[in-house]
């Protein structure tokens, strides 16, 4: 049997850069509250949230991640043919094939990279982030393209009282290459299938197709349900990144949890006792819940205002449907 | 436990989870209506009154604690 040759890439992995997309309608809680039944006043006590950016024309989930990537690659000082990867993580690309990645891939220049799309929900971008960080010290890709993109008015009901207000639209995207020093700690993720119903659609695409259901499939989820997971469970996971990466709490500048509710956020800046001094990440507020794409969009609103700086360690955790969630502790680029 | 013990215990969880005045968390007072506690900090409260007592409140269960008397007697009879 013959002896195959391996690779090894960099010793660590670092983000170089992060760039965003927002989508140009910005929709104030009046606005949402003529479809639902609500008011301004429950809506920011119950999530903190004033106002979100849902997507219009032009703003397709391939449109928003490609605009959010060139901005990624020109800050990173890289060209778009480096680019060897592009991951992207979304739940709310209407194409089962070919890969939103792929495409972007075509749009930014980067044609000839490998693309593919995964699915952690709102998990997902520090899903990719602990990917890329293997792949590339694996040496399969030297730059790789992270992305976390989200159209979640495609999949909510905007007529349903427990998530139209909360889910929003937007793309945040990382460009992660080699680095002489660890600037991605370890991931501590995890899985709890059996809760796979707490953030679910109301139904299959096929079972609409079939007649089985009345209405378009759509977002559903057990509010309380998720915030006793989240509340309780993830301040555990928090700890165990910080732990392995060797850190303690107080090493942090930055916190950027997934953006889900700023109730949730709270909860876990009570539950992991951060130091006052610790700059907390609080984009919900004016851009509602996106998924894949909340923690590049916090962390890129966080670095242009000046609250949080290059260099400083930050603490990532996402968690939402599956249930699925991931953390890691980086150096903010 | 006594009752009382139970009471201040819960009062002070109320406290660090809603910032409702200690002194008026008393038996009578409804976690919603008269103390301002919604769903979601509820949850916060029944999980921390979890952790102190080792009971176990389902979510189910914890639908039925409209008042602190109500939260205070289920402690009482399940840890």
């Amino acid at each position: 049997m013959p002896s195959l040759n391996t690779v090894t890439g960099a010793k660590h992995a670092r983000i170089y850069s992060v760039g965003t997309y927002r989508p140009r309608r910005v929709v104030t809680n009046a606005e949402v509250c003529e479809l639902i039944d609500s008011t301004d006043e429950w809506i920011r006590e119950r999530s903190g949230i004033t106002e979100r950016r849902w997507a219009g024309e032009g703003e397709s989930v391939v449109d928003m991640a490609a605009e959010a990537a060139k901005i990624a690659v020109e800050r990173a000082g890289i060209e778009p043919t480096d680019i060897g990867l592009i991951m992207l993580g979304t739940v709310s690309h209407p194409y089962a094939f070919p890969s939103a990645s792929v495409e972007v891939g075509e749009l930014i220049g980067a044609r000839g990279a490998p693309a593919l799309d995964f699915a952690a929900a709102c998990a997902g971008f520090c899903y990719g982030v602990g990917m890329a960080a293997d792949i590339i010290r694996g040496g399969s890709a030297k730059y790789i393209l992270v992305i976390g993109v989200e159209r979640l008015t495609d999949v909510v009901n905007e007529h349903d009282r427990g998530t139209a207000f909360l889910f929003a639209d937007g793309a945040g995207a990382v460009v992660i290459g080699p680095s002489d020093t660890p600037g991605i700690g370890p991931i501590v993720w995890g899985g709890d299938g059996s809760q796979k119903d707490a953030i679910t659609m109301t139904a299959s695409l096929n079972d609409f197709r079939d007649g089985l259901v009345p209405d378009y499939p759509t977002a559903v989820m057990a509010g309380q349900q998720v915030f006793r997971w989240a509340v309780g469970e993830m301040p555990k996971a928090t700890k165990e990144a910080l732990e392995q990466a060797g850190i303690t709490a107080a090493d942090l500048d930055v916190f950027i949890p997934h953006q889900a509710n700023n109730r949730i956020t709270d909860a876990l800046v009570r539950a992991l006792d951060l130091p006052p001094n610790v700059k907390v990440a609080r984009d919900i507020i004016t851009t509602g819940n996106t998924s894949a794409a909340s923690i590049p969009l916090a962390m890129d609103a966080m670095l242009q205002s000046g609250e949080a700086k290059s260099g400083d360690t930050a603490l990532l955790i996402g968690f939402g449907s599956g249930l699925v969630h991931a953390a890691q502790v980086v150096t903010l680029p | 436990m006594s009752q009382e013990e139970v009471l201040g215990g819960l009062a002070v969880i109320v406290n660090e989870v809603a910032g409702v005045p200690v002194d008026q968390i008393t038996l009578d007072k409804k976690f919603v209506d008269d103390l301002d506690v919604d769903s979601l900090s509820m949850v916060e409260v029944v999980m921390a009154a979890e952790d102190k007592w080792g009971v176990k409140i389902p979510d189910a269960e914890a639908k039925n604690l409209v008042t602190v008397g109500d939260a205070v007697a289920y402690i009482e009879a399940n840890s």
